[in-house]
């Protein structure tokens, strides 16, 4: 990993936690620095929630460890941790108002009474929920209540703020807002962030660093145009984005996928299977190499086509604009050339 | 009149019946003993009383045991919710959050006490009670109560404790409570109505409880419900009637005070087996 030691906040370390229906995860290593933004990003079940609950201390680890400015908190009950959680849902307290709920961790603390007024005035504007104080939560909209968790979460200053799929619940608008908000907030503090998601246009668009897991391990940890640009392997090739999968031969001379050839860096060999992004196929004369193959459907999507077209090498998607598409017709024959692609061998 | 009956359709009507049906089959009842209570002179024919008299409520107030009685009972109800609360929330607790084997049929034991006839439960447990000196003693009164309570003591405040959601329990945690601190805080006042239902139909139930009371108690302990077999015996209707008007006052009262709390919600949340 290229995380300078001095940076980092959050350090785990082979961590390994698994449950008795043999689910779990396996040798998570991950650097996290102060300032960051990171994301654990997988399918249901991969282990990304395990991952945060035990950071948080919800889950106790079988083994492996995991610090913050190199102390261990292990040992530590969720109360004593330097780490708040906000969580997927159910997250306030119904029976108090929203200030009481704000106020809760403060008075634990033993703040003082004037304090804990200004604290909470400050963060409620900080998410834009001002003189809502005297509310309960029945009486918010979804979204205001996920930012008021967002705010009693902040209120405790913590190293680390947890996030358990904030806004999974939220509609799709709003999900959105949310995320442009919580990006200013964290940009704005400079806060370090864990947050778990299934929604891979939500980690794309909000993370500094991407943590891919597949089933109980870390597939990529990368930057979200790394992960998209480069996916370390098949499983993160299918799940990032739109791809095309392409069979094709290895040699060392290069990668052969019908009569088009690629450099073949990772020096693989024989059966292959190469990705190509939708974007990265282009339409090409007829001349030049490539693969032939027929227009079997063209739908519009807003400002770009979705072409499907059928070649030797199975069926393949080709994003075009809008205005290139208007010319193809079911059934034209068309010649497709590949802008960018990476393979990946099939044996593992 | 005919042609409003006719614009309201015969099903409306129909209902309407219905409702009055009910309404005498239920109220009815009642009315004719809050009549009798307060009447000196009421014979066949006449509708309402001849004479109206407070005579009965002097009598039946001014008797000792009647007063002594009124007193016990509310003495007993009160420890035998308190003792129930004690013992059965933290059941409750248990069933709701802890996972452990045959928690679910555990839980269904506490209806057995209530599908056996009560009186063969009572001698069973007055032979046991004979053999350990529990006859005639508070304590035994107490404890045939809690037998009574158990069943909906635990079934509704598990549910209660239920419907807390465990992430609203560990954010407590998260934001710095520790264990004991979530419970009074969070857990126990988000599960308050539940328990508040279950205390009262608690209290209630153990201010009615006669069988149990009659094979323990007897004859040191002399609750409402007992005293009232005896007046019901020895006295006029009247005096019954006053008698079982004082006995249902506490039930209205407390049951007007714990409306916003009682409803079929929190009732049938308790019954069901998850």
């Amino acid at each position: 990993m290229d995380v300078k030691e001095e940076e980092v906040l959050l350090s785990i370390r082979s961590l390994q936690k698994t449950y008795k229906t043999g689910d779990g995860v396996r040798d998570i290593n991950l650097d996290i620095r102060k300032g960051e933004l990171i994301t654990l990003l997988g399918p249901s079940g991969c282990g990304k929630t395990t991952v945060l609950r035990t950071i948080g201390g919800f889950l106790n680890p079988d083994a492996g460890e995991v610090k913050i400015e190199n102390q261990s908190i292990l040992h530590l009950p969720p109360e004593k941790r330097p780490t708040a959680m906000v969580f997927q849902s159910y997250n306030l307290w119904p029976h108090m108002t929203v200030y009481d709920n704000l106020a809760f961790g403060l008075k634990l603390r033993k703040t003082g009474k004037q304090q804990i007024r200004e604290k909470v005035e400050q963060v409620l504007k900080l998410v834009r929920l001002p003189g809502t104080e005297k509310k309960y939560p029945s009486q918010l909209s979804g979204g205001q209540q996920q930012r008021v968790a967002v705010a009693r979460a902040l209120l405790l200053e913590p190293k680390v703020l947890l996030l358990d799929e904030p806004f999974s619940a939220l509609d799709a608008k709003l999900r959105m807002e949310m995320r442009e908000e919580l990006r200013e907030i964290q940009a704005a503090g400079n806060l370090t962030m864990v947050f778990v998601t299934h929604d891979q246009e939500e980690a794309l668009s909000i993370s500094d660093r991407i943590v891919v897991m597949n089933s109980g391990r870390i597939e990529q940890v990368a930057s979200p145009q790394d992960i998209y640009d480069q996916p370390s392997s098949l499983f993160v090739a299918q799940f990032i984005g739109r791809m095309n999968f392409l069979n094709g031969q290895a040699s060392k001379d290069g990668i052969q996928v019908q009569s088009l050839r690629f450099g073949n860096d990772k020096g693989l060999a024989g059966e292959v299977t190469v990705a190509v992004r939708p974007e990265d196929m282009v339409m090409q004369d007829p001349s030049a190499a490539g693969m032939s193959g027929t227009v079997r459907q063209v739908m519009v999507l807003g400002h770009y086509a979705e072409v499907s077209v059928e070649t030797p090498a199975g069926m393949t998607k080709v994003f075009l604009p809008r205005e290139e598409a208007r010319a193809l017709l079911t059934g034209a024959e068309v010649h497709l050339g590949i802008s960018r692609a990476t393979a990946y061998s099939k044996t593992s | 009149m005919g042609w409003y009956a006719r614009s309201l359709g015969k099903r409306k009507i129909f209902e309407f019946i219905v409702l009055l049906v009910f309404v005498f089959f239920f109220l009815g009842p009642l009315l004719n003993l809050v009549l009798l209570a307060f009447s000196g002179k009421w014979q066949y024919p006449a509708m309402l009383p001849q004479i109206w008299s407070l005579e009965w409520w002097s009598f039946v107030l001014t008797k000792e045991e009647v007063l002594s009685s009124i007193s016990l009972s509310f003495g007993i109800a009160a420890i035998v919710t308190v003792a129930s609360i004690l013992i059965c929330i933290p059941a409750a607790y248990a069933f709701a959050r802890i996972r452990f084997p045959l928690s679910r049929w555990f839980l269904f034991s506490f209806l057995l006490t209530n599908a056996f006839p009560k009186m063969g439960l009572y001698v069973s447990i007055a032979v046991l009670f004979y053999q350990v000196g529990l006859m005639n003693t508070l304590l035994g009164i107490v404890l045939i109560h809690i037998v009574n309570t158990l069943m909906f003591m635990t079934w509704i405040p598990a549910a209660a404790f239920k419907s807390v959601h465990q992430a609203q329990e560990e954010s407590a945690r998260d934001v710095g409570a520790g264990p004991f601190r979530v419970f009074w805080h969070i857990t126990l006042p988000m599960a308050l109505p539940g328990i508040l239902v279950a205390s009262i139909f608690t209290f209630l139930s153990s201010l009615d409880e006669a069988q149990g009371t009659f094979m323990v108690g007897i004859p040191d302990f002399k609750t409402m419900p007992l005293v009232m077999y005896s007046i019901v015996e020895d006295y006029p209707s009247t005096a019954g009637a006053v008698f079982s008007i004082i006995m249902t006052l506490p039930t209205i009262i407390l049951l007007m005070g714990a409306r916003r709390f009682v409803n079929a919600d929190v009732m049938s949340s308790g019954f069901q087996m998850k």
